[in-house]
């Protein structure tokens, strides 16, 4: 029997027992996030395959909740720093190993344009809106004209956010959970998910959500591919891996993660979204909401149980 | 229930509000708020340092507290020139800071009032105070004598308090660190060679090449010379043999370790000596030169084999030979340690002087790496009036018990101030300063009573101790950072002289017990035996009596003094003990003279009952006693105490790791609070073990109170040693309850 | 230079001064701790050992910290001390997150702190506060370059490990066994 204590008694607020430093702020910000990501992708995917019109809810509608999503994950951030007042800081350097310095950067290059792109369809949806200012205009006017244009770079930062949002936790070495490859990949996949469901929401035009429908059972089953590979991964790796994959497989974190993220969040909906395909009538808001829950249920634990996750000496 | 003296919390005044005043404190630590260090924290130039000795424990090192420019008392640091702790403190002496800045100290003097019908605490003025006090001890000097007034005392406060005593007639004056503490090993020693190994010991742990610990736990007993001594010798590949049922710490750094059941170490004493004898590995050459009664001793000890001692300790005969040849091989660079808490079953003074005799068949007194021969430097007293010489004393209390204890022991003073016929000799009033008896004293049926009956009973502490609450005056003291107080002036291998002296301003109301005392002495007309007014003249005057200056010792705040006699016995020296005889006494013909055994021999002490597990108690490093438990700074490192069983007791009763569970004992006494379970291999199945001082039950300790369970209360069984009246407190057993027993606690 | 620590485990008594000296020399509120001491029990009794261990930042080699930190409040001084530069701190916590040892804390007044081995007292030519304190000694601060050092000479002539070793950082305090 081995027994371990602090002969000091070193109890820290948020590091004793275990690390819990990152409280609802961050997994929120990562979800936020990620369905910006989603939404931003398809609405330059299709503009750049010239399917803006056929659709409507994925370019023109569901963009508009992006930057309030954008502005809100910042806000969440900005409420996790324990040092606000030095919250400029950030934007002083470009810190290149920094995966906090990444993402401060990407947002900040990824929320204008979202504010421009959103801007460019308030008439289309708000025909009686008037920017009032000639300079408004004109830039609307440009931004109408080279919309091909700034999709390109949208759909880059887009997937360079999406797999930030795994980054900023897998580049943590210290915490095993976190410290896999496949976390990008896998965050970008399901952020990609919760942007389709807030576009299937949104959409009335049945073939438009047809389309998505399709793309996110796909996205779903390559999520829960990475899932799998996940934890083949850890189970296949050191000891304190083995130790964070069982955090899922047995431990304290399993009924959890089975019943709210892979059932109720991926299996099912996916299920109800291919009984749609086929024809069945399924309220397209139970997938869409349960996706949604299921991501960012997925990001709470994730956040939660890798801070538990440490090495052993 | 309705007594007179109702045990009073002083947080019920509402003192709480002005716990804060002087309000500089902004982090706990007593340090000025915190800085940005971009680079780092304050650089050494911008403090100023003032010397002083610690008074967290008895070890008082020497040491620096370093202020701020704008007053405050930022950290503590030791005197390099102190051989005590060689520029080093331990975490209670750096930690000291928080003594000081504990917000729930005593700020101001308080009077016993009752308020409609109901007994509280009123604010006084020190004039008030110190008039009441007076007056009280002038009455019942008329009424009883000088002599009823009793003084318990510790640290150094005590010093000034029994000047005040002695002025005033009486010598009953008593202190836990004899009677609950070192008094067994101090009589073994003395009725041995002559004299006591001395407080800080005279072990000769840096150069000794083996060292015996028995029942001693150097590391977390932190007597911080001993400790940092040890660790030289382990640099050094000395051997350490430590016997405890428990892996101390020492224990896992020693090269044996003798996992003894508990309560049986005579016996093994005993076979070591058979070992030393019968294989002839003692040393002889120092036997012949220094000892008596050896031929006595071998006949004594011919059947104590290791095969008997097996039987008994559980400790395999081989380890005893082989520990015992490690030792002769070793001598006379060897120590068995002579311990310092001894009291444990009653037949203490013959276990020391088991453990004297065995160092004197190694030789070891005397000789490096050994015990070295002790020079003290004596400060002169400042000149008063000869005391008046009482008519009764301390040794009048004992009625004829513990013919041999050369010092006053507590629990005789205590029943003595209980009324009963069979008291010739009564206290009446007492003064009690810097030792809180709640929690040093077992038997707390009798020590109440004697609360009870008192007349008059004055406090002096820094802290609300438990014993406050009972006080009819409580007096505050100022920490040791803010006094001056004797000078320390103590024993090693250079007598080594250090200066107290105030950092800061006392805070709030508080004072130092030198001027308390001199108030009281004013007060009781005794002004001549304190022609000062400062203590600064006081120690001015002494040092220059011995061609020493106060001003080269504020600078250098702790000296070194030369040696006028040898540090060891040196070859063709007519040595001497300090022996009736000038020998060592391997056989006691002063024990034989009283009736008591004149060599060791093992008795059979009780043994758990199934489902009772025995109560050891010990220390922790960063603790002193029951005094530091509210100290901020200490309590971040260990908040409370927690009861370490063994994994096999940990299944039989389904307890798991930090589960809270009370403790009752083979009486049926209740621990007052619950503690948390510790489930450990470092504790053998049979014992438990709890570190003391924790459990407070007294309000006002605002951190401490309800923290842990105090091992004295589970305390309800002593075996008193008849040669010295120490009380052994090892018999105790005690059992978990699981559920709440709801007990009401006491305050 | 690059500045290191030695720890014998076989001297430390655990008595945590280490923590308090550094504690009353930084101003570390209560309740926190920038240096801590673990102890491990391992076998049955009476076959038991301890190993008791005084921990703090291992002001590593390839440090996480200073590389996960996104405005550079982490850093690397002179001699590979790492610093927090509190008006550069941000408080996100990704140096918390990214320390294998959980070395570092959020200080109440919300900048993220740590030991640094008293970098201000190495400046003035002394050891830090814990190694000047120790009643057994226990520690060795000193340069690793330096052949003459004390620690250099201990680290030569004793076993030693560190801390994590798997985690590749690099760590430069080490434990003498």
């Amino acid at each position: 029997m081995k027994e371990e204590l602090f002969a000091s008694g070193r109890n820290i607020p948020n590091i004793d027992p275990y690390l819990n430093i990152w409280h609802w702020q961050i997994p929120s910000y990562l979800f936020l996030g990620g369905l910006a990501a989603g939404i931003l992708f398809f609405a330059s995917f299709f503009t750049i395959m010239g399917k803006e019109n056929e659709m409507e809810a994925t370019v023109k509608k569901a963009p508009m909740i992006v930057p309030f999503a954008l502005v809100l994950g910042l806000f969440f951030l900005f409420l996790d720093l324990k040092h606000k007042l030095y919250f400029w800081q950030l934007y002083t350097t470009v810190r290149i190993q920094s995966p906090m310095s990444w993402g401060a950067w990407v947002l900040m290059a990824i929320t204008p344009l979202s504010f421009v792109w959103a801007a460019s369809y308030v008439r289309v949806l708000f025909p009686k809106w008037d920017w009032k200012y000639d300079i408004l205009k004109k830039f609307e006017k440009w931004v109408i004209a080279n919309r091909i244009l700034i999709a390109w770079p949208m759909a880059l930062l887009s997937i360079i956010l999406g797999i930030y949002t795994g980054i900023l936790l897998s580049a943590f070495n210290a915490r095993p959970l976190w410290n896999t490859s496949i976390l990008g990949p896998l965050f970008l996949v399901s952020g990609m998910s919760t942007g389709a469901a807030v576009i299937m929401l949104m959409s009335k035009d049945h073939k438009e959500r047809k389309i998505i429908g399709r793309i996110d059972i796909l996205l779903i089953i390559v999520e829960l591919f990475f899932i799998i590979h996940l934890f083949m991964g850890f189970l296949a790796g050191s000891e304190v891996q083995i130790i964070a994959a069982n955090l899922f497989l047995g431990g304290k974190f399993t009924a959890p993660f089975f019943a709210f993220v892979v059932i109720l969040g991926l299996i099912f909906p996916a299920t109800l979204e291919a009984l749609e395909l086929k024809g069945f009538k399924v309220p397209m808001v139970v997938p869409a909401i349960l996706i949604l829950a299921g991501g960012l249920i997925f990001r709470f634990l994730m956040v939660e149980a890798g801070q538990i996750t440490r090495y052993l000496y | 229930m309705h007594t007179r003296r109702n045990f009073i919390k002083i947080s019920s005044l509402g003192l709480g509000a002005t716990s804060l005043a002087g309000g500089a404190i902004k982090w706990v630590t007593g340090a000025p708020s915190p800085k940005k260090i971009s680079i780092g924290a304050k650089s050494a130039s911008s403090f100023k340092t003032v010397s002083t000795y610690c008074e967290v424990c008895f070890w008082k090192c020497a040491g620096w507290a370093h202020v701020t420019e704008d007053g405050q008392i930022q950290k503590i640091t030791g005197n390099y020139n102190d051989p005590q702790c060689n520029g080093r403190l331990c975490p209670r002496g750096t930690g000291g800071v928080g003594m000081f800045s504990d917000p729930d100290r005593l700020k101001t003097p308080l009077i016993r009032v009752t308020k409609n019908g109901e007994q509280t605490y009123r604010e006084a003025s020190w004039d008030e105070a110190l008039d009441f006090v007076a007056n009280k001890m002038k009455e019942i000097k008329e009424k009883y004598g000088p002599e009823s007034m009793g003084l318990f005392n510790h640290g150094t406060p005590g010093k000034h308090f029994t000047h005040l005593l002695n002025s005033f007639g009486s010598n009953n004056i008593g202190a836990p660190s004899f009677a609950q503490c070192r008094g067994p090993r101090d009589t073994g020693f003395e009725l041995t060679f002559g004299e006591s190994v001395s407080s800080p010991e005279v072990t000769d742990i840096r150069d000794t090449r083996c060292m015996v610990l028995i029942g001693s736990h150097i590391g977390e007993n932190m007597h911080n010379g001993q400790v940092q001594e040890m660790s030289e010798a382990i640099d050094k590949g000395a051997v350490i043999i430590t016997v405890d049922p428990r892996l101390s710490t020492a224990a896992s750094k020693s090269k044996f370790w003798l996992p003894i059941k508990p309560s049986t170490d005579l016996a093994l004493l005993l076979s070591w000596i058979h070992v030393l004898i019968y294989d002839d590995i003692y040393n002889k050459e120092y036997v012949a030169k220094y000892a008596e009664g050896f031929n006595e001793l071998k006949e004594h000890v011919r059947t104590f084999t290791p095969e008997w001692a097996y039987g008994i300790t559980t400790i395999k005969p081989e380890q005893i030979r082989q520990t015992a040849r490690e030792m002769a091989n070793a001598a006379p660079a060897v120590i068995i340690h002579p311990g310092r808490h001894t009291t444990w079953y009653g037949d203490d003074v013959q276990r020391s002087r088991a453990i004297a005799i065995l160092n004197a068949l190694l030789g070891s007194w005397g000789n490096r790496g050994g015990i070295f021969l002790k020079e003290g430097f004596k400060i002169p007293d400042f000149p008063h009036p000869a005391y008046p010489k009482p008519a009764w004393s301390w040794q009048d209390t004992m009625n004829g018990r513990y013919p041999l204890a050369k010092e006053s022991v507590t629990n005789t003073l205590i029943e003595a101030s209980i009324p009963s016929e069979n008291n010739k000799h009564q206290i009446k009033g007492w003064i009690v300063a810097g030792t809180n008896l709640v929690m040093a004293i077992p038997l707390k049926e009798q020590l109440m009573q004697a609360l009870q009956s008192l007349e008059l009973l004055v406090v002096v502490d820094t802290m609300p101790m438990e014993i406050t609450g009972y006080a009819d005056v409580v007096l505050p003291e100022c920490t040791y950072l803010e006094r001056y107080d004797d000078i320390r002036s103590s024993p090693h291998r250079e007598p080594t002289i250090a200066l107290r002296s105030p950092a800061v301003e006392p805070m709030y109301q508080t004072k130092p017990s030198w001027w308390i005392a001199k108030q009281i002495g004013e007060r009781l007309g005794l002004g001549e035996y304190y022609k000062f007014d400062d203590f600064r003249e006081v120690l001015d005057w002494q040092l220059k009596q011995v061609g020493q200056s106060l001003e080269e010792l504020e600078r250098v705040g702790a000296k070194k003094l030369p040696r006028k006699t040898p540090l060891y016995i040196e070859p063709g020296m007519n040595f001497q003990f300090k022996t009736a005889s000038g020998k060592i006494h391997l056989f006691s013909k002063e024990l034989e003279e009283y009736g008591f055994d004149p060599m060791p021999v093992y008795t059979p002490h009780d043994q758990p009952e199934e489902g009772y597990y025995r109560l050891i108690y010990g220390r922790a490093p960063m603790h002193t006693f029951s005094r530091t438990a509210n100290n901020r700074n200490l309590v971040a490192l260990m908040p409370e105490n927690a009861v370490w069983i063994n994994p096999q007791v940990a299944e039989l009763w389904g307890l798991k790791k930090d589960q809270y569970v009370w403790l009752k004992n083979q009486d049926g006494v209740l621990s007052n609070f619950p503690v948390k379970i510790r489930v450990t291999q470092r504790i053998r199945w049979d014992s438990i073990y709890i570190v003391h001082g924790f459990g407070h039950h007294h309000k006002p300790l605002t951190y401490a109170f309800g923290r842990g369970v105090n091992d004295t209360e589970m305390i309800s069984k002593v075996s008193i040693d008849p040669i010295m009246g120490g009380t052994g407190m090892r018999g105790n057993f005690v059992t978990f309850v699981k559920e709440n027993p709801k007990k009401e606690v006491e305050s | 230079m690059r500045y290191a620590m030695a720890i014998d485990t076989r001297k430390c008594v655990g008595c945590s001064d280490c923590v308090v000296a550094c504690q009353t020399e930084n101003n570390v509120p209560v309740g926190f701790c920038r240096d801590w001491v673990v102890e491990v029990v391992d076998g049955t009794y009476p076959n038991v050992s301890i190993e008791l261990r005084s921990e703090r930042c291992n002001h590593c080699d390839n440090s996480p910290c200073v590389r996960c930190c996104p405005t550079g409040a982490s850093h690397f001084e002179d001699g590979g001390i790492v610093l927090v530069e509190h008006s550069k701190c941000i408080g996100c916590g990704a140096c918390i997150q990214a320390c294998p040892y959980d070395a570092r804390y959020s200080h109440p007044e919300g900048y993220v702190d740590k030991c640094t081995f008293c970098i201000h007292r190495v400046r003035e030519g002394k050891d830090p506060a814990c190694v000047s304190v120790c009643p057994t000694s226990c520690m060795y601060f000193g340069d690793l370059d330096d052949q003459n050092s004390k620690i250099v000479n201990v680290l030569k002539n004793r076993k030693f490990k560190s801390l994590a070793p798997e985690a590749g950082t690099k760590p430069r305090i080490f434990y003498l066994v």
